[in-house]
């Protein structure tokens, strides 16, 4: 009777926050398809047999050759607070496609059954029927785009949705016109890497004063072994023009780390919006660290023109290493740019992510909303940057960064850099740190709310402004990807 | 029936509960006082399973289930409620979401449907009215900047909403002015009933003026030391705590080494 007794909820409320922070990786299947894969390594070889394997004009091969001696003479950069050993670039395959996607787009009918089951399993139904109302897909498997949906309809409003390949072939003007004009291709190591390999992804161009009728968005699977996927994603809007673009990511559980390395550039014209939401759910790797994505990625977005507004939203739950800046450079004035991030990391993910603010033109105005989350041994970085240019009078900036720590093995790290220029410029800062601590569960649980509701419950909390910025379909899916119910809260 | 036998805790190695008897039949309502440091708030928090309290001896009987042996939520669900003496806050989290989520824990758990947003606004607004509660704290996060009286108000509320079978009120008292005190104890007062039993601790005696025990219990150093009936209350304001401490080193410490 006097023996020392356990209490039950001790080992109950560590397996159900264990529980909640330790959900399966759902996307982490492989599908087995033959492949017309170019052998490991990269070289001027390599380059001009994925320009030649994609029919590509000369001054894109160039433009590639052009990337890839430039990256030559790069390093990686070592700045950013995540490690992991060297990467062996000549261990990497550059190409990989499914075989029966050789030449170019087909109609679905012609796509195989196997990859159409693929983005089905993935929740991306691609055939007629199943169709996600309102929304236009298209689908990326490795290195090529299978499927791109609506495209008539598109089509009829003079909008170009197709994958990057077919955008070459069918409107080469406008993709040279506009290439590298953000992100140039000696920008950064991993961005000369995808000009030069680059393989495929999407482009979207919405002509002068079209509102696009609905959602555009690209899936992109990784699925081939020892792959890297180097897509790149071009996004036009003209004078007046309004699009809204999502992108979600997965990928197979694997014992080796793989590469991912993208390009997204964002061009607003005139009186443009673009909205641009991500949710990354690349495959993390698992408990241990073992695997998972490297994510390297520079995105950027240009508003060229006057009033022109371009929003970033990002929720960030996978890949082991996450390296990503998402920004703004506001040219014109009046411009306006958004950045909302989530950015989740659990046992041994890193995190270095943050933004860009660059305040060119006169009265621009930026948000910067940050919010971190880190459990078990995850390590979360926010970088954010506001420059504002001595031509930038009236530049206003607001940044909030919150982060929420579970657990105490856990870290969050937060590194503001503000560049001011002109004398008028008003920039706020503003940082919070929070830990869900044991009270708050024990509180809950007293109501008979489960622990792992309970620690929904306070994410989701913290994350509600970010959500509130995502398409509908995605909040629900980024919910979901953090553990909450999909119970709504009343009121 | 709540039955409390020879209870110890501990806390980082620390013994604050130190051979605790208690019985409270349902229906009862039961007082407990004691200096502050006694171990009121251990006991409360024991009983409601706070896994950072070691139980290191004795045992609780709950309508003859095992109490220790069920998890926090588990006890919550069964009917256990606790007013906590430091109702915690949880920014980010609406007061309406989350006392939604826990009437609706209950409600499954007793195998009844759960209450969707208009069931539950039209039920929540009402309760929220007799606690006098404005009905902008619904859309607050929970406790995030109530003051004092706000926060032991929405403890009433929970407790009015979520109707326990055993209900341990932690000072819900302590701090609140005389109208606020009264509308605590009219709250606890409407939630009496033959099935429902309760344990209010209370520092001052003046909140047994609303709440009419039917047993007061001394609690001094994680034991019981005195009880008896409402005139134990007004015999312990008289001749302060320290009257009762002075009698408890005389009297033989029974059951205290059994920890
Ligand atoms: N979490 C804790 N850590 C260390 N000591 C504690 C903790 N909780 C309570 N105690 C100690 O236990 C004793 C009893 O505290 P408590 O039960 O809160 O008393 P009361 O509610 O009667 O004022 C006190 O000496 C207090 O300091
Ligand atoms: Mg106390």
């Amino acid at each position: 009777m006097n023996a020392p007794l356990s209490p039950p909820s001790a080992a109950t409320r560590a397996d159900a926050l264990g529980a909640f922070l330790e959900q399966d990786y759902t996307a982490g299947f492989e599908t087995r398809l033959e492949t017309d894969t170019v052998p490991k390594g990269l070289s001027e070889d390599t380059i001009r047999l994925i320009s030649a394997r994609k029919g590509e004009p000369d001054w894109l091969l160039d433009w590639r050759l052009e990337a890839y001696r430039r990256w030559l003479t790069m390093t990686p950069p070592t700045w950013a607070a995540v490690s992991f050993p060297p990467i062996d670039f000549q261990d990497i395959v550059y190409y990989s496609a499914p075989k029966s996607k050789k030449d170019g787009p087909k109609s679905l009918d012609e796509v195989d059954p196997e990859l159409l089951r693929t983005f089905e399993k993935l929740g991306v139904p691609l055939h007629e029927r199943a169709r996600l109302a309102g929304v236009a897909v298209d689908a990326v498997f490795d290195s090529v785009s299978v499927a791109t949906t609506f495209q008539k309809e598109l089509g009829e409003h003079g909008i170009v949705f197709c994958s990057f390949s077919e955008a070459v072939k069918t409107h080469p003007e406008l993709v040279r016109q506009y290439l590298g004009t953000v992100v140039p291709p000696g920008d950064n190591f991993y961005a000369a890497l995808n000009s030069a390999v680059f393989s495929d992804g999407s482009f979207v161009f919405i002509p002068k004063g079209v509102k696009c009728p609905m959602e555009l968005s690209t899936y992109f699977r990784i699925n081939a072994r020892d792959t890297g996927q180097f897509e790149r994603t071009l996004i036009v809007a003209e004078e007046g023009a309004s699009v809204s673009y999502l992108e979600g990511c997965t990928a197979p559980m694997r014992d080796e780390n793989q590469l991912h390395a993208a390009v997204v550039e964002l061009i607003a014209l005139d009186d443009a919006k673009i909205k641009y939401s991500t949710v990354q759910n690349w495959y993390p790797g698992d408990k241990d660290g073992k695997g998972g994505i490297y994510n390297f990625v520079t995105k950027r977005g240009d508003c060229r023109g006057a009033r022109s507004r371009i929003s970033w939203t990002q929720v960030e739950t996978g890949s082991a290493i996450t390296w990503k800046y998402p920004s703004v450079i506001l040219r014109g004035d009046d411009s306006v740019g958004d950045f909302h991030s989530v950015a989740l990391t659990n046992n041994l993910q890193q995190a270095d992510t943050g933004t860009k603010m660059i305040h060119m033109g006169r009265n621009t105005r930026s948000t910067i909303l940050s919010k971190g989350i880190s459990a078990g041994r995850g390590s979360n970085t926010f970088r954010g940057m506001v420059r504002v240019t001595p031509r930038a009078e009236g530049a206003r900036n607001y940044t909030q960064c919150d982060s929420l720590l579970i657990g105490d093995r856990c870290a969050a790290h937060t590194f503001p850099t503000i560049e001011v220029r002109h004398p008028s410029a008003r920039v706020e800062h503003e940082a919070t740190t929070s830990r869900i601590g044991e009270d708050q569960l024990f509180y809950a649980m007293q109501r008979g709310i489960s622990a792992e509701d309970a620690v929904s419950m306070i994410v989701n909390g913290f994350c509600r402004e970010v959500f509130k910025e995502l398409p509908m379909e995605f909040a629900v899916e980024a919910q979901k990807l953090l553990g909450v119910s999909l119970e709504g809260s009343v009121g | 029936m709540l039955k409390i036998d020879n209870l110890h805790a501990a806390v980082d190695g620390k013994a604050i509960l130190n051979g605790l008897n208690l019985e409270v039949k349902d229906g009862e309502v039961h007082a407990i006082m004691g200096p502050n440091g006694s171990g009121k708030s251990t006991l409360a928090q024991v009983l409601a399973g706070r896994d950072t309290f070691q139980v290191t001896g004795g045992a609780v009987d709950w309508d003859g289930t095992d109490l220790l042996a069920l998890p926090a939520e588990e006890r919550a669900r069964a009917g256990l409620f606790l007013a906590f003496q430091y109702p915690v806050e949880i920014p980010g989290v609406s007061n309406a979401y989350f006392l939604k989520a826990a009437v609706n824990a209950i409600r499954r758990h007793r195998g009844l449907p759960e209450y969707d947003a208009m069931d539950f606004l039209s039920r929540v607004k009402a309760e929220m009215k007799a606690v006098g509660m404005r009905e902008e704290f619904l859309y607050r996060s929970v406790n995030e900047g109530f003051s004092g009286g706000e926060k032991k108000r929405n403890e009433v509320l929970q407790m009015a909403l979520l109707e326990p079978k055993l209900a341990v009120l932690d000072e819900t008292d302590s701090g609140l002015d005389i109208d606020a005190l009264r509308i605590v104890a009219e709250g606890v007062n409407r939630l009496r009933s033959p099935e429902r039993s309760m344990i209010v601790i209370t520092h001052y005696q003046r909140l047994l003026d609303y709440i009419v025990p039917d047993q007061v219990h001394v609690l001094s150093h994680g034991r019981i030391v005195r009880s008896g009936g409402r005139e134990l209350a007004l015999e312990l304001e008289e001749h302060g705590y320290g009257w009762i401490d002075a009698g408890a080193k005389a009297a033989p410490a029974t059951g205290a080494t059994g920890g």
